[in-house]
């Protein structure tokens, strides 16, 4: 069964968390309304504490305690494939284990060899977590969110704390997933250059509550983004930034 | 490997030293009281071939299987619905508290007095024991649930059974491992006192008859015998258990 793009219709009218222990409430979001159309590859940039995370919880349905609402286009409920920030691998299951998991009733165990192979793991794939290194794991982490076959793939600053030339290398294996297994991308992100990299558009997000300032469309393909460019777009994400931020 | 039988010859070493300082101090005091290894262990091999040892062990240990399977499962699932809810925490943590400290004697007795000398009045005050203390155990081990994998397996829609599966139980099960050793200690001990207090059989009578006798050689080679099953459960069954099931920490 082919993955089936989903859009997504956020109307997202409060977040908060409540006080506790010494803590006020604190408000996530607010007043954040988007429209993701199916098969966008989506940045959401914005300071860290911004409510980025949160709103991937929210649409990935582990967050209820919010008021507004996330609609999908279509009738059934979106395959969400979610990278997280921390590889979030079951430790006590090998890394071809983590991938069966997730694997929906009747889908192709097949599928698990394929992509071990194409994120380069097939030689680890018995090996437990553990033993793996921090740019393996993230590749784990990737492999299984596309394990499901997602209409919808989250990814939450999936490449931070990786030294330069392992999260370029994520990034290129990111883009050729993407490409051979289409689904719509949400990618959240603080790292303006990764942003211009990746993104068809950018969400800029206000510090927290969070909401959305403005947007920046890249009509150029992603193959043409040579460096200056980047340092280009870089720039106009940053002069955006500032010009619709009260400070 | 050859660490692991040099850690062998080394048990074994120290276990011959210990027999040969008995002897030797039994041949020295001459004393009908303190009979030597040797003796023991003549008493020990008659008792298994003639004697009724091993019908005492027998029942011994199915007295200690029931009533911890019992108390395992009872506590395992008090244990972890005291994790999750606040409400059943609150409930039940002041009885958890109360029984913690209740002597095992006193349940024994109470029991025997209610439900008069029979096995299940045994049985009960051996579970009831071991109870709080894997009650305690499992409650932590649910509190400290990673939220993180609990989020993954959500966003993955996995569904109840796969989650309790693959995210749960390998997150309770040194919890688990724990409550099971440390219960098991306690009951080795506990359920010779409740058999010496009201059964007609088992170790625990077996001793208190041979106290009333005076007969020291049996009282020693009945407890040796139960020190050897206890050590072989321990060392044959629990720790390659626990070696199998936690592989993946290496």
């Amino acid at each position: 069964m082919a993955a089936v793009s989903t859009g997504i219709t956020l109307c997202i009218e409060e977040k908060q968390y409540p006080a506790e222990r010494g803590h006020s409430a604190v408000t996530a979001i607010k007043g954040l309304d988007a429209r993701i159309p199916p098969n966008e590859f989506c940045a959401l940039f914005g300071p860290s504490g911004c409510g980025k995370s949160t709103l991937l919880n929210i649409i990935a349905g582990i967050d209820h305690s919010f008021s507004g609402s996330v609609r999908f286009d279509g009738d059934r409920a979106p395959r969400i494939g979610y990278v997280f920030q921390a590889p979030r691998l079951l430790p006590w299951r090998t890394v071809r284990q983590n991938l069966e998991v997730v694997l929906r009733r009747g889908a192709d165990p097949a599928v698990v060899q394929v992509l071990l192979g194409d994120v380069g793991l097939a030689e680890s794939a018995d090996f437990y977590p553990s033993r793996l290194s921090g740019g393996m794991a993230r590749r784990a982490a990737l492999a299984r969110a596309f394990a499901i076959n997602p209409d919808l793939l989250l990814l939450d600053e999936p490449f931070v704390s990786l030294d330069v030339a392992a999260a370029d290398r994520l990034r290129a294996l990111l883009l050729h997933l993407v490409a051979t297994r289409p689904a719509t991308v949400l990618f959240v992100t603080h790292d303006a250059a990764e942003a211009v990299m990746l993104a068809d558009r950018i969400l800029l997000l206000s510090a927290a509550p969070g909401r959305v300032l403005d947007e920046m469309r890249i009509q150029i393909p992603r193959e043409q983004r040579d460096q200056p460019l980047i340092g280009k777009l870089v720039a106009e994400l940053a002069r955006r930034g500032r010009g619709s931020s009260p400070t | 490997m050859a660490r692991f039988s040099a850690a062998i010859a080394g048990r074994a070493i120290s276990l011959l030293l210990f027999l040969a300082v008995w002897e030797a101090a039994a041949r020295l005091i001459q004393n009908r009281l303190f009979p030597g290894a040797g003796a023991v262990l003549d008493t020990l091999f008659y008792e298994i071939v003639e004697g009724k040892l091993l019908h005492d062990l027998a029942a011994t240990l199915l007295r200690v299987a029931i009533a911890f399977a019992a108390a395992m499962l009872a506590g395992t699932v008090i244990g972890i619905a005291m994790g999750l809810v606040r409400s059943v925490d609150v409930l039940f943590d002041s009885w958890i508290v109360l029984f913690l400290n209740l002597p095992a004697l006193v349940i024994a007795v109470l029991l025997y007095v209610w439900l008069g000398l029979t096995e299940a009045a045994a049985i009960t005050a051996v579970a009831l024991s071991k109870l709080p203390a894997v009650v305690v155990t499992l409650r932590e081990g649910t509190r400290a649930l990673d939220r993180d994998l609990a989020g993954m397996a959500r966003s993955f829609r996995l569904d109840a059974w796969r989650t309790l599966r693959h995210v749960i139980l390998p997150q309770l099960l040194p919890y688990l491992l724990v409550a099971a050793r440390s219960g098991l200690a306690l009951i080795w001990k506990i359920v010779l006192v409740v058999e010496l207090l009201g059964r007609p059989d088992g170790i625990g009578y077996e001793i208190q008859v041979f106290f009333q006798l005076f007969d020291i050689k049996r009282l020693i080679a009945y407890s040796l015998a139960f020190v050897a099953v206890v050590l072989t459960i321990e060392w044959c069954i629990l720790l390659p258990l626990e070696r199998g099931l936690l592989r993946w920490r290496q």
